[in-house]
């Protein structure tokens, strides 16, 4: 009746789990609570969980992100406890079993329920507001992407209780992750999760690449779009290019492990070495998907607040375009000890050192664009000018470990762990942040406040190298990845400066949640009246903030890059009085959350092997999904009354303001 | 397999959504967001054809394709598949004519060609099952089943929502919503149809070679 | 190795810097290493590590630099707003990184070959064979020539080439013994290989790097690097073992899953048992079922393999480009 499920799979035994368990369904309960008592239910779900507005469900990916980080900081700071007292013949505080499932859940949880939904969440917020677009090509699919994700974070979420997760590495290599070594129900897990929320993803990326290639308004040709919708479009090009990889790859070891298939297994003609080669096919074009709209955001900012043009918009996009390409044909040099010949492992190394190129003249064109300019030290250029320098030294490192010779000593040490943090909390953490920072106000009508905005920030540089130098220090005492214990004990004094690391940058984290407090309690001095706090360059800061439903009440024309800005200079700003117009938009649906619940309930069925359950989840995803098909009462017009009404109301403020 | 069923389910749902830009064109951009989503769906068909590829050889002692494929009968689906793609195409003639009798009666004809490729696969599948050569016997017969399954699966959906068409054709005709949904079927069907002639060529014709 | 006055001409430049930089210091395993291998690989990171530092501290000065010389209230700065182009600074830009990368290129493309783990080492002693099986979690070394077998311990003479060849029992491994240099990922039915050279006595010790479940951390070993005649010592320490190591039978007790395995020492080895191992994998046949008649297919060469894969591969990565055409 219930699969492989039963009261043995809740881990009473481990009392971190018990504790943190009661504490998360404590929290749920209390949250719950507090929306039945302020009678919020209707709200939220009529006004948010159903809504195709593509600024609520960038907001609705950031919060889920935030919290998520939450969590994957949890692990992290786990695991460098662990570390710094595992030395010498220690076990340290964590069995193998938990500290196994903890890196696994960091690695998971930092990339795709993390930077993912923070990147995709930006996207929505800024993209079609940047083109000047009234929404997304496809809004029904949008919100239905969010649900996908959603449901997959929460099964994430359900594994820590109810049974396990995987103990395999964040991309569960085969044959370990194979039901002969791996026969719990973490690496199931770790499949649905993935499988749900990837197919989310890709449906956005096809999204958000027709919406930049089809609505953009008049005048915005590809040339004049700002960069950071120039990131996100070839962002877009590497999820649908590189999602259905991995689609595919999790769908062959999904059969493997249900159906006793032999795709990655050591028996019976499987090849490991092609899960391996399969899953960097996606896995390297992913970082990319993840570091691309960052660049974008550091572009804006730092043209923004130097207030000055960005400096070689061509070379910016050129090299966006050029490394999007040749993502796609470095994957190899994520395993070069696997014994491939020195031909090969030479070409890769080569190639992957040629990126390093178009990214090294982007970095070169920031700093141009500070050059003869007005720089604003706010906290956004702050996280840029933290960005530039740690990325720097982070693709430094990725230099090294992409000659193979080198790569023989390096790989698979700490000096990889090092590196790649390097990279992504220097480069996709930091922009993330600088991105939220810059874009809050459109979103809700106020700053953040800056004075822990700072703070913020310089908790997490100063931990963030003190975190991680030593680990690239370890890496030359030959100290590997994901080791639970350590027999070498001259070793923990560096892993001490580690832990010190992980707590300054909880402190950075701590600084951003009273950052949040303090400017909601000081909204109303923070207020953005003008739509335009930072005096800035683009479309998304000529309509008012936070921006009304249908973004734009006129269709903007664009001229040239910064079309925005341009138009301030000649003092054109309202010169004239247009009539206003019916707005045809989408109205809100309840398809996207109902089917994403049917495929949660899928997904936890197929995990736990209760087969009646995931036939009621898979027709429940088909019917639901069907009667939205059939529903044709899908839109609706804004009376050109309303939108007036809407428009005058925000210029008055504006007036009453100035 | 749900996660079929959202994949491509989820981009028939994309016709829904009218566009709130009157000036853009809403159907050009449906039927080229499910372009772009064929393009991604080609992606998981190229991984499965290399995963084919490295594999092929991997029959751990069990049979190869010269021992078990029998040409006659995938030839018969092949020509099956073929035609409907004909008649596809004819139903779209019908339907840029206005007929909508005629575009019903040519969507019931692809459907049952459709039907008889399926039943010559599911009978292939379970003869091979039935002798032994199950999916879980070898690397070969595992990539084997999961390609041709996976392009089985397609078909299976596509006749799904042939099916839902012809509900919709009953109830509303030939109008904005529904006309690009065939269009968009249409893309579908004939995408399914190129995929097999790989399929054939790779797969059957060169592994009887 | 072939060449490693010159890397270490190249390398001694960017030392002083390195030390300041790294704190490491010279003590780290792979700053001093005990073989020519890692020798070489110590003045590969180095001297690529000066390479780019010639990109990377300007960067990080002009960041600063500039971040403080046009902040926002120094009106005595320049400040043009509409100036984003000049041809002189683009082509520096790209210039600049092109020729470093060029030069590291070149660096790579030789590295890597001089360096490729496949290639015998040149040495007027005969090369020593050593097979290193992964199991789950501790390392089998059979001596072939000498008959002889060991768990998590690996005795080398010094200054003699020695040949590993490394496969795996069950899942992915990596075998590492840092003070030597060069990693080979350990693949059950793979046989993969990396040609090692010790240059100093002493006790050193490997571990593999490629984590591979619960008991991971303990598939760390000693490493020992002797003179020949300890060396010779230590084989009739090892032949005089009671233990002998048997396949399939032997060879299914010790893969049992355990971990933190003290050393043992196995005075006789089944013939062709890393032979038979490797191709049990193929056939599809039980270690556990395998006699000595069961015919086997040739153990497929890691390397052979793996360049299927990659062809294949390209085909996929020509599907992203068509679309993102």
């Amino acid at each position: 009746m219930f699969g492989k499920l039963s009261f043995d799979a809740i881990p009473f035994h481990d009392p971190i789990i018990v504790v943190v368990g009661i504490g998360m369904i404590l929290g749920a309960i209390a949250l719950v609570a507090a929306i039945t008592y302020f009678r919020k239910w209707g709200w939220l779900w009529n006004e948010w969980f159903t809504s195709v507005d593509h600024k609520k469900l960038g907001i609705m990916y950031f919060i889920v992100a935030l919290v998520m980080l939450l969590r994957g900081f949890a692990d992290a700071i786990m695991m460098r406890t662990q570390q710094m007292v595992a030395a010498g013949g220690s076990m340290g505080f964590l069995p193998p079993d938990h500290y196994d499932q903890i890196f696994t859940a960091h690695g998971v949880i930092m990339i795709f329920f993390v930077a993912m939904p923070m990147v995709i969440g930006l996207m929505n917020l800024v993209v079609p507001l940047q083109i000047g677009a009234r929404d997304v090509a496809f809004p029904f699919l949008n919100n239905l992407s969010f649900w996908l994700f959603a449901v997959s974070a929460i099964l994430i979420n359900i594994s820590l209780v109810v049974g396990e997760f995987a103990t395999t590495g964040w991309l569960a290599y085969a044959p370990l992750s194979g039901i002969e070594y791996s026969p719990g129900v973490g690496v199931d897990y770790w499949i649905w999760a993935l499988q749900i929320s990837g197919i989310g993803t890709t449906l956005t990326g096809i999204n958000f690449f027709v919406t930049i290639l089809k609505m953009r308004t008049k005048g915005m040709t590809l040339f004049r779009m700002p960069i950071f919708t120039w990131t996100s479009l070839c962002a877009n090009i590497l999820i649908i290019a590189s999602f259905p990889i991995l689609t595919a790859t999790i769908a062959m070891l999904t059969l493997d492990r249900y159906f006793g298939m032999n795709f990655f297994t050591n028996e019976l003609g499987g090849n490991v070495m092609m899960y391996v080669n399969l899953i960097w096919a996606w896995g390297h074009p992913e970082v990319y998907i993840l570091i691309l709209p960052a660049f974008g955001v550091f572009s804006e900012v730092i043209a923004t607040f130097a207030r000055k043009r960005l400096f070689g918009y061509h070379t910016m996009v050129w090299a966006t375009v050029a490394i999007t390409v040749l993502s796609f044909i470095v994957w190899l040099h994520h395993f070069f000890t696997m014994g491939a010949g020195a031909n090969v492992n030479a070409f890769f190394g080569i190639m992957t050192m040629i990126i390093a190129i178009p990214t090294g003249v982007k970095v070169f064109n920031w700093i141009f664009t500070i050059f003869r300019g007005r720089l604003e030290m706010t906290s956004p250029v702050l996280w840029t000018l933290g960005f530039i320098i740690t990325f720097t030294i982070g693709g430094m490192t990725g230099v090294m470990l992409a000659l193979p010779a080198a790569n023989f000593v390096l790989h698979n040490s700490l000096f990889v762990i090092a590196h790649f943090h390097n990279v992504i909390i220097g480069g996709v953490l930091f922009g993330m942040l600088a991105g939220l920072t810059y874009w809050f106000p459109k979103a809700f009508g106020f700053k953040l406040d800056e004075k822990w905005g700072k703070r913020s920030f310089w908790f997490w540089i100063i931990g963030f190298y003190t975190a991680f130098m030593p680990l690239y220090v370890l890496s030359f005492y030959g100290a590997a990845r994901r080791m639970q214990s350590y027999p070498n004990a001259e070793w923990q004094p560096w892993m001490i400066v580690a832990w010190v690391g992980a707590v300054l940058i909880a402190c950075g984290i701590a600084c951003t949640i009273i950052q949040f407090y303090v400017s909601v309690r000081d909204r109303k001095k923070n207020a953005d009246v003008t739509g335009d706090p930072w005096d800035a360059r683009t479309l998304e800061w000529s309509t008012s903030s936070p921006a009304p439903f249908y973004n734009f009440a006129h269709e903007p024309t664009v001229g040239d890059i910064d079309s925005f800005w341009t138009q301030k200079q000649r003092g054109l700003e309202q010169a004239e009085q247009k009539a206003y117009h019916d707005i045809h938009m989408p109205k809100n649906t309840h398809a996207g959350p109902i089917i994403s619940v049917f495929a949660m309930i899928f997904g936890f069925a197929m995990i736990w092997h209760i087969w009646w359950l995931a036939i009621v989840g898979a027709v429940g995803t088909l019917v639901s999904f069907l009667a939205r098909v059939f529903n044709d009462d899908i839109d609706y017009y804004v009376p050109a009354a309303e939108v007036e009404r809407i428009e005058q109301a925000h210029l008055k403020r504006v007036e009453a303001h100035s | 397999m749900a996660t079929d069923t959202l994949h491509h389910g989820a981009h028939a749902g994309d016709h829904e959504d009218h566009d709130h830009h009157e000036h853009h064109d809403v159907a050009g951009t449906k039927v080229f967001g499910f372009w772009v989503y064929l393009m991604s769906d080609l992606v998981i068909f190229g991984t499965l054809f290399a995963t084919y590829a490295v594999l092929m050889r991997g029959t751990a002692g069990g049979p190869t394709g010269a021992d078990i494929f029998e040409l006659p009968l995938i030839l018969f689906g092949t020509f099956a598949l073929l035609i409907s793609s004909f008649t596809f195409g004819m139903g779209v003639l019908a339907m840029n004519a206005n007929r909508v009798g005629q575009l019903k009666m040519w969507l019931v004809v692809t459907f049952v060609l459709g039907l008889m490729f399926l039943g010559m696969e599911v009978y292939e599948f379970h003869h091979l099952i039935h002798e032994g050569y199950g999916p879980d016997r070898s690397a070969f017969l595992s990539a084997f089943f999961t390609l041709v399954g996976t392009h089985g699966l397609h078909v299976t959906f596509g006749m799904i929502w042939i099916l839902v068409m012809l509900v919709q054709l009953q109830t509303k005709g030939i109008n904005a919503a529904t006309r690009p949904r065939i269009l968009c079927l249409s893309l579908f069907w004939h995408f399914l149809d190129i995929v097999w002639i790989c399929v054939f060529s790779f797969v059957y014709l060169m592994g009887v070679l | 190795m072939q060449q490693p006055s010159k890397w270490r001409r190249r390398g001694t430049f960017f030392v002083l810097l390195a030390l300041c930089l790294l704190l490491a210091g010279c003590s780290s395993a792979l700053m001093d290493p005990k073989g020519d291998i890692g020798e070489a690989q110590r003045s590969l990171i180095l001297s690529a590590f000066g390479l780019m530092l010639i990109v990377v501290i300007p960067v990080i000065v002009l960041t600063i630099a500039f971040g403080w010389h046009y902040r926002r209230n120094n009106t005595v700065a320049q400040y043009l707003p509409d100036w984003a182009h000049s041809n002189v600074i683009e082509a520096i830009v790209w210039l600049v990184p092109v020729v470093i990368v060029g030069i590291l290129a070149v660096i790579t493309w030789r590295s890597s070959h001089e360096l490729d783990p496949h290639r015998p080492l040149e040495s007027d002693q005969p090369t020593l064979e050593i097979q290193a099986i992964s199991l789950d979690w501790k390392w089998l070394f059979i001596y072939p020539e000498q008959g002889i077998a060991t768990v998590n311990e690996v005795t080398i003479p010094v200054n003699t080439p020695v040949r590993f060849r490394v496969s795996s029992g069950s899942v992915m491994n990596s075998l590492f013994i840092p003070r030597l240099g060069t990693q080979i990922y350990a693949m059950a039915g793979m046989d993969n290989d990396v040609h090692l050279i010790g240059n100093e006595i002493g006790t050193y010790w490997g571990r593999s790097t490629n984590y591979s479940g619960a008991g991971f951390a303990g598939m760390v070993f000693d490493a020992y690097v002797t003179s020949d005649e300890d060396f010779e010592a230590w084989v009739a320490d090892v032949a005089a073992s009671p233990n002998e190591l048997t396949f399939p039978e032997g060879y299914s007790e010790l893969a049992e899953r355990s971990s933190f395995d003290p050393v043992q020492y196995f005075s006789s080895v089944t013939p062709e048992f890393y032979e038979r191992l490797v191709s049990s994998f193929h056939t599809g046949t039980d270690p556990e079922t395998d006699t000595q008649d069961a015919d086997r297919a040739p153990a497929v060469d890691s390397n052979e393999a793996y360049q299927t894969t990659e062809n294949q591969e390209d085909e996929v990565a020509e599907d992203g480009q068509l679309i993102s055409n």
